[in-house]
């Protein structure tokens, strides 16, 4: 949904929870807030009530931008068949385990 | 219907039934919120007070009744209306006379009051957590935690609400004009509060008061929000005199365990 479609709502904003296991930070939804300080606070609220998080990010819906789905075929489906790109053809020494 | 218990009302037990009941009866207001808020984000954020509020009550509750043989849901559910020691503030209705619009109350006056008591709980907390008693200085260092971050989302609305359009300031400062006789209760000071602090047991509610103020104002002005003028009307809810409020937010949370009793889920 567009920031301009339903004037009398808040903007959306993406949410992205770091777990406490120190790794990046996911996406995990969206939600309206009047502004970033309040989308923090709600996102704290909404998605880290069961202990899943240890940091929040909030981004304006509308400031990312999307690749087109449109163009779905000619960006990913030509990495289908280039297997030569995963390192899966080298010859591990045994004492390398799980690679 | 199960007959009502009989509780020790020495000084100490006063004063964790104070601090209880402030936790219980709020988280009890709250909670009628639950799928009403005006938004379904703010939805979550009061409800998650209200159980925060309500796991407060519980801890404290288990602590003061052990004492006397008590658990947590008979003095929650059993305790007639004279022997809840709630300020009156927090058993108010979610709406005063005038508010005319449908739902469960008054938006302004839900946050306003829940900056008052949130503004209050941080201070009694932080110095709780030094109580002479080593559960309670422990209920207080887990509960301080949340009453930061109520204290900080609640301070937050009045903010905009205050400083946003003319209607929700003119809605704002209406909450504060109704709310604002309710305050000299919370500091009054009496032999229970003696007691406790004597004994290290907890703070006067009074000591609070200076630090208190200096928040509350501090927020409100920036929010462009007045106090009114102070009056003499003094409620009595810390003594165990309610309004005529309170009789019927016990009847709905006393319903169930008053019926059928030890019922569980």
């Amino acid at each position: 949904m567009s920031e301009t479609a339903t004037p009398n709502e808040w903007p959306l904003w993406e949410v992205f929870v770091r777990s406490r296991a120190g790794l990046d930070h996911k996406h995990c939804g969206s939600l309206h807030a009047a502004d970033a300080a309040m989308a923090i606070q709600l996102a704290r609220d909404v998605y880290t009530r069961r202990l899943e998080g240890s940091s929040v990010w909030v981004v304006k819906s509308a400031d990312i931008t999307a690749s087109d789905p449109g163009d779905k075929d000619m960006y990913f489906d030509p990495a289908e068949d280039k297997v030569y790109r995963h390192p899966t053809f080298y010859t591990l020494p045994s004492e390398v385990d799980h690679m | 219907m199960t007959a009502s218990i009989q509780i020790d009302r020495s000084p100490a037990q006063q004063y964790l039934l104070r601090l209880g009941d402030t936790c219980l009866i709020l988280g009890q207001r709250l909670g009628e919120w639950c799928g009403h808020a005006p938004i379904i984000e703010e939805d979550i954020a009061l409800t998650n007070m209200a159980l925060d509020l309500v796991g407060q009550a519980r801890a404290v509750l288990t602590h003061a009744g052990r004492a006397q043989g008590y658990d947590e849901d008979q003095l929650a559910f059993l305790r007639d209306e004279r022997d809840f020691f709630n300020p009156t503030l927090v058993e108010l209705p979610n709406a005063l006379g005038g508010h005319a619009r449908p739902g469960p109350g008054d938006f302004a006056l839900t946050v306003l009051r829940n900056f008052l008591v949130a503004t209050l709980l941080k201070g009694l907390w932080t110095r709780l957590c030094e109580s002479s008693d080593a559960e309670l200085a422990a209920i207080a260092a887990k509960a301080l935690k949340e009453a930061r971050y109520h204290q900080q989302h609640a301070a937050d609305w009045v903010l905009r609400l205050g400083d946003g359009t003319d209607e929700s300031h003119r809605r704002m400062q209406a909450a504060l004009d109704q709310l604002w006789r309710y305050v000299p209760e919370l500091f009054e000071a009496d032999a229970v509060d003696e007691a406790a602090a004597a004994g290290g047991l907890g703070p006067r509610w009074a000591d609070l008061q200076a630090d208190w103020r200096a928040q509350v104002d501090e927020v409100l002005a920036e929010a462009g929000l007045t106090p009114p003028a102070d009056s003499s009307f003094r409620s009595t809810g810390r003594r165990g005199v309610h309004t005529e409020h309170m009789g019927y937010i016990l009847a709905e949370m006393q319903q169930l365990q008053r019926a059928y009793p030890g019922g569980a889920w």
